[in-house]
């Protein structure tokens, strides 16, 4: 049977060259990159390669990235780590956080969690098209503002954010703006200059490397209360005895992304996704796109077919070998209805009746053929055992 | 080159090695992913959360995975201390505790949390007597069970008993005990335990903290609900795996390790004496890990025997790794009240799983000389 991974949003699969650099890393080096032995020498330079490409991938400089565990920690740092450094300061005036409805959970429950403790927040609603309102972030631009978070691509339904303009408007506000470019990063090409960020996270197993390595972008002399602190790794931003084989791996990711984005693969994989897209709204009827036909990344495509259950349809694609996932795909622990579905208006059924193929490096032609044979078919068998009549009709 | 700086971190078994190649080859898929590949990479994870489980005599539910102890030490202490906020606001420890428990409360202090501290033993151990004159607004207390510069074994269930009896929480940073000597839990009692995979024979960049039922908790990173949320983030599979099979096989030979390197390192220490008989060993009247002995060579600078025995092919350390280059005396010898002059001539020797016999002597041989001739510097004015 014929395998298609189409949940490349959920995670890459580690790229050859960075398997490559990490197996001689797993077992042969394992001096404590922070000890002053020989071994720790050698260790402290994988490390600083991969902090190298990294910044090289963004337009950064070396010392304004912060190596994490994960996507979810960056954003836990970039926001909390922001918010308490004013807390330290008491007298300032600016506590608030404006960060969007569609923000991935590692940003939202942060954004909730700090607001119990006294730091006012502000969720920007988006319009059915899933993307967030210049409108909207202008109003909510008070000099109380602190910190503004808005994701760059979002990761269930692919819609790009308008980042830069927020990002302007967040700086005449006098605020900082934040960017989750977890599902950007090596998509499109970043410039955390031109894009005007503060911060800006992004992770390796999003991108070709492997889990267990992530980054924060810290614009330089920002001020960054740790969140895991106690050792000088990471210019005391992140403490912890570094993984080195999964930066390494990061690291090897990143340059090759930015090597396939200046050779223009991204034009590729999105003719593919538009072929996807196209191909599966012809042919399954009553099925929509969630999320703006436009601004959005052409290899994330998110479908609602109504009158069938997202799930089912997901393990019915899995049968045939093609491996995709729900809107709340992330979220597997928590079944209510995607949130960025719900934010963009969608019904709890037609949320529920939705699911995300997400293209990437190793897929081709012949898989989108099969994804355009398999799909509508399997969603007929579903619609006839669900016979929408009955089952549906309220 | 002849490694003696285990408790820095342990070779990665070639087994282990071969478990996570294997992984990142063959298991791609997010384990929150609903397909079958998905599934394969959370059945590849729930067996290590058995794995680490049966190693700690804990349930697997309770196990949360972690990027290594540093996070473990700051997501339990923090964790609980803001779980428990409504109680008080005031955690307490001991100077021996290792930087990360050190980097917690600096960040909890950095939000008005006290922190209190516990006394340290001139044998290296905290009195458990000592939780009884704790402030009545403490919450949580954390205490190691082994200590990283001496191998000290903290009496940990004795504490756990006064902690509970006073209503405290105890968190119990076991990185340097697990996988070398047996670590129970439930005998232990603490509520927030926590280990890392690079000290006993797994990757860097995986380990896990052990949370009681019913103990209070809060995630450090949140998310999507990951490690029953717990612990946002997608998890670092590879890491989890070869953290699971270092637990399994360390869980196996741990008790045979741990009687070898104890001769071993009793062979050791006769062998130091007798190379440099005015040595001090710190902790030598308590109970420690099998393969640890740290001790100072009265004359002679730590750095400056750190570099003579590195021109010997021997890796050894100057107190804790992280520590190292640094030659102030370490907090741990310094709060078991080690003279200044006697701490800054510190080493610490740390054995494992690959050391020899042979390896051990001619470390001591490489000792006696590295003393004599860094003494015969400083007498010369060279220092
Ligand atoms: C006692 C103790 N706790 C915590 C840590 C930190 O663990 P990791 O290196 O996995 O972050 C160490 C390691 O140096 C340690 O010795
Ligand atoms: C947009 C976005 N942000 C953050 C994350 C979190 O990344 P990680 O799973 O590495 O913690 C994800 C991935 O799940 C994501 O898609």
């Amino acid at each position: 049977m014929r395998e298609v991974y189409a949940d490349h949003a959920a995670t890459t699969r580690v790229v050859p060259e960075a398997l490559a650099a990490m197996v001689p890393l797993l077992g042969a080096a394992f001096g404590n990159a922070s000890s002053a032995h020989r071994r720790g020498e050698a260790a402290r330079e994988v490390v600083e390669q991969a902090r190298a490409s990294v910044a090289a991938l963004l337009g950064a400089l070396p010392e304004e990235i912060v190596f994490t565990a994960t996507g979810s920690e960056a954003n836990n740092l970039a926001l909390k780590g922001v918010l308490a450094g004013l807390d330290h300061g008491r007298a300032h005036g600016r506590r608030r956080l404006v960060v969007s409805a569609i923000e991935h959970p590692s940003v939202l429950e942060t954004a909730r969690h700090l607001e119990s403790r006294g730091f006012p927040l502000t969720v920007l609603p988006v319009g059915t098209d899933g993307v967030v309102d210049l409108e909207c972030v202008g109003r909510a631009l008070g000099d109380d503002v602190a910190l503004v978070s808005v994701m760059w691509v979002n990761n269930e339904v692919g819609t790009i954010q308008p980042v830069r303009e927020i990002a302007a408007l967040a700086h005449a506000a006098g605020a900082l703006f934040h960017c989750d470019a977890v599902q950007a990063a090596g998509r499109v090409p970043i410039s955390v200059g031109e894009l005007g960020a503060d911060l800006l996270s992004l992770a390796g197993h999003k991108l070709g490397g492997p889990p267990g390595a992530a980054a924060l972008y810290v614009r330089r002399r920002l001020r960054l209360v740790p969140l895991v602190h106690g050792g000088h790794q990471e210019r005391s931003r992140r403490a912890g005895t570094e993984d080195l084989a999964a930066l390494a791996g990061l690291g090897v990711a990143a340059g090759r992304a930015q090597r396939r984005l200046a050779a223009d693969e991204a034009a590729r994989l999105g003719a593919l996704g538009e072929r996807l897209r196209a191909g599966l709204l012809a042919a399954c009827p009553r099925a929509c796109l969630n999320g703006d036909a436009v601004r959005r990344v052409p290899v994330i495509v998110n479908l609602c077919f109504r009158g069938v259950d997202g799930e089912a349809l997901l393990h019915e694609l899995d049968r045939e070998g093609i491996s995709v996932s729900t809107g709340s795909a992330c979220s597997a622990a928590s079944p209510g209805p995607s949130h960025v579905l719900t934010a963009m208006g969608l019904p709890p059924a037609d949320a529920h009746a939705s699911v995300r193929f997400s293209l990437g490096e190793g897929n081709d032609e012949a898989d989108i053929d099969w994804i355009l044979e398999a799909t509508p078919a399997a969603v007929m068998r579903l619609r006839a055992m669900n016979d929408p009549g009955v089952r549906r009709s309220a | 080159m002849i490694y003696f700086d285990h408790n820095a971190s342990t070779p990665v078994r070639p087994e282990v090695v071969e478990a996570m190649r294997e992984c990142l080859a063959d298991v791609s898929a997010n384990p929150s992913s609903l397909h079958r590949g998905g599934q394969r990479a959370r059945a590849v994870v729930e067996r290590a959360r058995e794995q680490v489980a049966a190693l700690l005599q804990a349930r697997p539910d309770d196990v949360v995975f972690t990027s290594g102890g540093t996070e473990g030490d700051h997501a339990g202490l923090i964790g609980a201390a803001w779980a428990l906020e409504s109680q008080g606001r005031r955690i307490a420890f001991a100077a021996l505790e290792h930087h990360a428990v050190h980097g917690a409360a600096e960040v909890l202090a950095r939000s008005g949390f006290e922190v209190g501290h516990l006394p340290v033993l001139a044998d290296g151990w905290v009195p458990p007597a000592a939780l009884d004159a704790l402030p009545a607004d403490t919450t949580v207390v954390a205490v190691m069970l082994a200590n990283n510069e001496t191998g000290v074994l903290q009496p940990v269930a004795e504490i756990a008993r006064r902690a509970h009896g006073r209503g405290l929480r105890l968190l119990c940073d076991a990185v340097q005990a697990a996988g070398k000597i047996p670590v129970d839990f439930e005998v232990l009692g603490a509520d927030y335990l926590v280990v890392s995979g690079h000290k006993f024979g797994g990757p860097k960049g995986a380990g896990a903290l052990i949370v009681r039922p019913g103990a209070p908790f809060e995630p450090l990173f949140r998310g999507s609900g990951h490690e029953r949320g717990r612990r946002g983030g997608t998890e670092n599979v590879p890491g989890i795996v070869g953290l699971g099979l270092a637990a399994e096989l360390a869980a196996r030979e741990q008790r045979a390790e741990a009687v070898r390197l104890l001769a071993l390192r009793e062979r050791f220490e006769r062998g130091l004496r007798e190379a440099v008989p005015d040595l001090v060993v710190h902790g030598a009247r308590a109970p420690r890990l099998p393969n640890t002995v740290n001790a100072s060579f009265p004359g002679a600078r730590s750095d400056h025997l750190l570099m003579a025995l590195d021109a010997r092919g021997i890796e050894v350390s100057a107190g804790a790794a992280c520590a190292s280059g640094a030659v102030e005396p370490s907090p741990v010898l310094a709060a078991m009240r080690v003279p200044r002059e006697l701490a800054v001539c510190a080493l610490r020797f740390s054995m494992g799983r690959t050391t020899t016999e042979a390896e051990a002597e001619q470390v001591v041989a490489a000792v006696g000389e590295a003393v004599r001739a860094v003494r015969a510097a400083s007498a010369g004015g060279g220092a």
